[in-house]
């Protein structure tokens, strides 16, 4: 033995290996990462890989057969009822598996615990704690368990999900936990119920009171009226105009003294909101009945709007069993299918946009948090203690306290903003149990209209407006959700919390939501106010009202529509805020005294059709103008707000102008004289102009080439690498294809319910959530092309028809 | 050293680099990446040869199993995968220099414990 080269090499290896075993601030173990046998490079899916397997696993109580398609659909025939769903949880696992752990640690507030020590990571983890996401989804589980039928799906989604977790190796862990280094939990129905947090915190989350609160102390209530009030004079209805409603069976009383204490008391705190969800997540619907259908056949669309991602949130498959045969996208995270068609009917969902989320000004006793001033004296509050556990550190305590009105959310330990003895309390109605995921166990099985209403009325948050159709020619829209009845104003701003009479009184009674049911005509809703003035409740939200503009419009020209004409109308780029804002504004600015290439704009926007083709310059013009406007009509009064502040809609100044030129915030009030709108109009265009001159340089305006759409992979930033970059697609947020950066249409269907129902279907991204399987992000160039596949409903009689690639049988042991 | 002790010493360190390439990859169907090193300590004591050689068939024997496998996954996967964690890594979207990368990663812990294994036998 030679001693010293020995000792040498054998410490030399000990210390590589355990340098190449260990994460080094937040790169991954080289080791494990590069070994070819266990790291990344088993991701690389062969392009030829083979997906025929045999199985035989614990848990299933027949015998499931899946056809996988020439797209990677699968198509799943399960004797039995339970086992579709532990099939489809086995099938979202093995494609999806990391993406939805992911979404369920991030609603858990579980990010730090797998991301490491970084405070943004941190306080989004405490916000989604203190928002009462885990103590909800706890509540939900409760619901979702106690009926005996959606427990035994749930049970049977969860034992597939681990059947896949369970027999995982090294190698087929999904690349993203190989670069951050961790492994994946086992699944639980409290995970299901924590996905549906994800999405009622996308969908309803919304709202703008902090920013409200703090702009009051710039602007009147008549002003916040104008500039943020829900109704819209172009908008176009779920329940059109003119109907008549019933009085409504709650009556809401606003608290004696209000005025003084609520109104035109200054409550702001100035606390920066946090934990937003986007404003945008929106989508459009409709159905067209067969009186205006060339077939004769309704045809119900869909496309909901959501941040694009990579992984999809979406999977597509069809699930068959002896009672249900429904094909469509389906949520990785969740049982069923979200939005699609069975036998008999069609469905699909768009965000109602209401606001369910309000705050109340709350006063502690001391810091210690253990008491509030409540209805006149000190009440205790309920105090809990939350673990943020930190990857690499010691795990952080939260003290949280709940008071009547909710969880405080905001307080001096969560931002330095507030005094030790104030406080925000937030009550959100996703803090409440609900069985939303079960709704489509009732859902994909609906045979008519009375099966789908009794499917809805289970879903309480996020509020939707869920399309129907069916074969025997109804057509139907529900704004369906849990909606507080609130007195005219209440939540919009930060409410007094000392006394019970600003807390909720009451929820809108569930028949009394904004609806359409007929046999004729059409039937739509794209994130607009659901009614006019007349529907007897305060509904504040977060409308858009230009998509529903279009759509509706179009429809009502509509004769002997064709799935072709309906597709034609989701890829739509035609702007309505443009076409109102464009000839009015452009008649405020003088030509002639506009100079150099400004004139050349000026004419391209006088031409224009309002149309935001991808490779047009119209649009770059139209979006950079209105930008400089907003800033001209608003920032002087934004820019006197202390705190968060936010701007209005273009919907909402245009419609202002509109009614009155002369609207309280054209003046810019950093000046002495009163200006015009021809002077604003006239100085917003010049400047627009000299950035417009400045992007020309770099990208000849040409509108995709400004927006720059792309699809981000999750993890965003950190893996831009597994993104999806250069869509060369048109469109804006008013517009019915609604492709901004990186957000759109994450899911368009068709579906026309012909006695054969034909079906068309496409989301951007691809059935792998694997970045080394060409499945990864093949529908992308089809979609951003506007192209649409067929959606096959197959048979298990056409088990070998050749878009049939590979079968996998599922056998219990 | 004569003509035969040579082409002798030159199959052992053939036969090694073989023997460690092939068990490597035998025990990573099973055991963890780190398995490499038991396996190049392993060959290298029960067939000692002079210190750099060992080096050598330990360094070689899991480079080029590493590079060898990851070439194979590379081709048959169309370098889908390999550019993108290229890029991520800033190697300029390079499946090679990945490859290279990996197959330096495993050599160098091969040809340490191969030198490791063989001190241990070594004589003089």
């Amino acid at each position: 033995m030679r001693i010293l080269p020995f000792v040498v090499s054998t410490l030399i290896t000990g210390a590589l290996v355990f340098g190449l075993q260990h994460k080094w601030n937040g790169i991954p173990a080289l080791g494990p990462f590069f070994s070819p046998q266990q790291g990344f490079w088993q991701n690389a899916e062969p392009s030829d890989h083979d997906y025929n397997a045999s199985l035989h696993l614990p848990g299933l109580q027949g015998k499931a057969t899946v056809y996988i398609d020439k797209r990677l659909v699968p198509h799943v025939f399960a004797e039995q009822e339970a086992d579709a769903y532990f099939v489809q949880g086995y099938l979202h696992a093995k494609f999806r598996l990391w993406q939805m752990e992911f979404q369920t640690m991030a609603a858990a507030g579980r990010l730090a615990e797998i991301l490491g020590n970084n405070p943004d990571l941190i306080k989004f983890d405490r916000s989604q704690r203190r928002l009462g996401m885990v103590t909800g989804a706890r509540k939900s589980l409760e619901v979702m368990e106690a009926d005996p039928e959606s427990k035994k799906y749930f049970d049977a989604y969860t034992a597939g999900v681990n059947a896949w977790i369970d027999n995982l190796t090294a190698g087929q862990l999904p690349v993203e936990y190989k670069i951050l280094g961790y492994r994946p939990e086992r699944w639980s129905n409290f995970k299901t119920a924590l996905f549906s947090k994800v999405m009622a915190k996308d969908l309803a989350a919304y709202e703008r009171d902090l920013e409200f609160t703090n702009e009051r102390s710039v602007f009147n209530l008549a002003q916040m009226k104008v500039l943020y009030g829900d109704l819209s004079d172009s908008s176009m209805p779920i329940v059109p105009r003119g109907t008549a409603f019933a009085a409504a069976g709650i009556v809401p009383v606003a608290p004696a003294g209000a005025d003084s204490a609520y109104f035109q008391n200054d409550t702001s705190l100035r606390v920066t909101p946090v934990g937003k969800p986007l404003r945008e997540n929106g989508s459009n619907n409709w159905a067209v009945a067969g009186n205006k259908t060339q077939s004769g056949a309704p045809i119900l669309c869909n496309d909901p709007h959501l941040s694009l991602t990579l992984p999809s949130i979406w999977f597509e498959m069809q699930l068959s069993t002896p009672t249900m045969n429904v094909y469509g996208c389906t949520f990785p995270g969740a049982p069923s299918v979200i939005m699609g068609f069975n036998d008999s009917v069609a469905f699909g969902t768009t965000n109602a946009m209401r606001d369910v989320r309000d705050y109340w000004s709350i006063r502690f006793r001391d810091a210690s948090k253990k008491e509030y001033w409540y209805n006149g004296e000190w009440t205790p509050t309920e105090l809990r203690v939350d673990t943020i556990r930190i990857a690499g550190s010691a795990p952080l305590f939260d003290t949280v306290a709940t008071t009547a009105f909710g969880p405080v959310m905001y307080d001096a330990s969560f931002t330095s903003e507030l005094p030790g003895d104030r406080a925000l309390a937030c009550r959100w109605t996703a803090q409440d149990g609900g069985n939303e995921p079960g709704l489509f166990f009732l859902l994909n099985r609906a045979k008519n209209y009375d099966d789908y209403r009794r499917a809805i009325s289970m879903l309480k948050t996020p509020g939707q407006n869920v399309v129907f159709a069916s074969k025997s020619g109804d057509i139907a829209m529900w704004q369906q959700g849990k909606f507080p009845a609130r007195w005219e104003g209440q939540g919009l701003y930060v409410m007094p919390g000392e006394d019970d009479s600003y807390a909720w009184q009451g929820f809108i009674p569930e028949e009394e939501n904004p609806h359409v049911h007929q046999d004729s005509g059409f039937v739509q809703s794209a994130n607009q106010r659901p009614a006019d003035a007349s529907y007897p409740y305060f509904i504040p939200g977060n409308y858009i009202t230009p998509r529903g503009v279009t759509i509706a419009h179009t429809l009502e020209a509509a004769q002997g529509a064709t799935p072709q004409q309906m597709m034609a109308l989701q890829q739509s780029y035609f702007n309505s805020t443009a076409e109102d804002a464009v000839p009015f504004l452009l008649r405020s600015i003088n030509r002639s005294r506009l100079e150099g290439k400004a004139q050349e704009y000026f004419d391209e926007l006088a031409r224009w059709d309002f149309v935001e083709k991808a490779d047009g310059r119209a649009a770059t013009i139209y979006n950079v103008f209105m930008d400089s406007l907003s800033t001209s009509l608003l920032g002087d009064e934004l820019t006197r707000v202390s705190g968060a502040s936010i701007w209005p809609d273009d919907q909402a100044l245009v419609e202002a102008l509109l009614r009155d030129s002369a609207a309280f915030f054209v003046d810019d009030v950093r000046t002495p004289e009163t200006e015009t709108l021809e002077q604003v109009a006239q100085s917003a265009f010049e400047k627009a102009a000299q950035t417009l001159e400045a992007e020309e340089r770099t990208n000849g305006l040409v509108w995709w080439k400004y927006k720059k759409a792309s699809i981000r992979h999750l993890l965003r930033d950190a893996l831009s690498p597994f993104w999806h970059k250069g869509l060369e697609v048109g469109g804006s947020g008013a517009t019915p294809n609604a492709i901004k950066q990186f957000h759109g249409p994450s899911w368009r269907q068709v579906i026309e319910l012909s006695q054969k129902t034909l079906a068309y279907g496409i989301y951007p991204g691809g059935q792998s959530g694997n970045p080394g399987s060409r499945f990864y992000d093949n529908f992308t160039d089809d979609w951003a092309r506007g192209n649409y596949y067929e959606l096959w409903m197959m048979t298990a009689a056409e088990a070998s028809d050749r878009r049939v690639l590979w079968t996998m049988t599922f056998n219990p042991s | 050293m004569d003509h035969d002790l040579q082409s002798f010493l030159i199959m052992r360190f053939l036969v090694s680099i073989l023997l460690i390439a092939l068990f490597a990859f035998i025990a990573g169907r099973y055991l963890p990446w780190w398995s490499i090193a038991v396996v190049a300590f392993a060959v290298c004591v029960l067939l000692p040869q002079r210190l750099l050689r060992s080096f050598l068939a330990g360094f070689l024997g899991i480079f080029l199993l590493w590079f060898g496998l990851a070439l194979w996954l590379d081709t048959k996967n169309d370098q889908l995968l390999s550019r993108k964690i290229a890029e991520l890594l800033h190697l300029g979207q390079s499946s090679f220099l990945l490859m290279l990368v990996t197959a330096l990663i495993g050599g160098i812990v091969g040809g340490f414990a191969a030198l490791s294994g063989a001190s241990l036998r070594a004589t003089r």
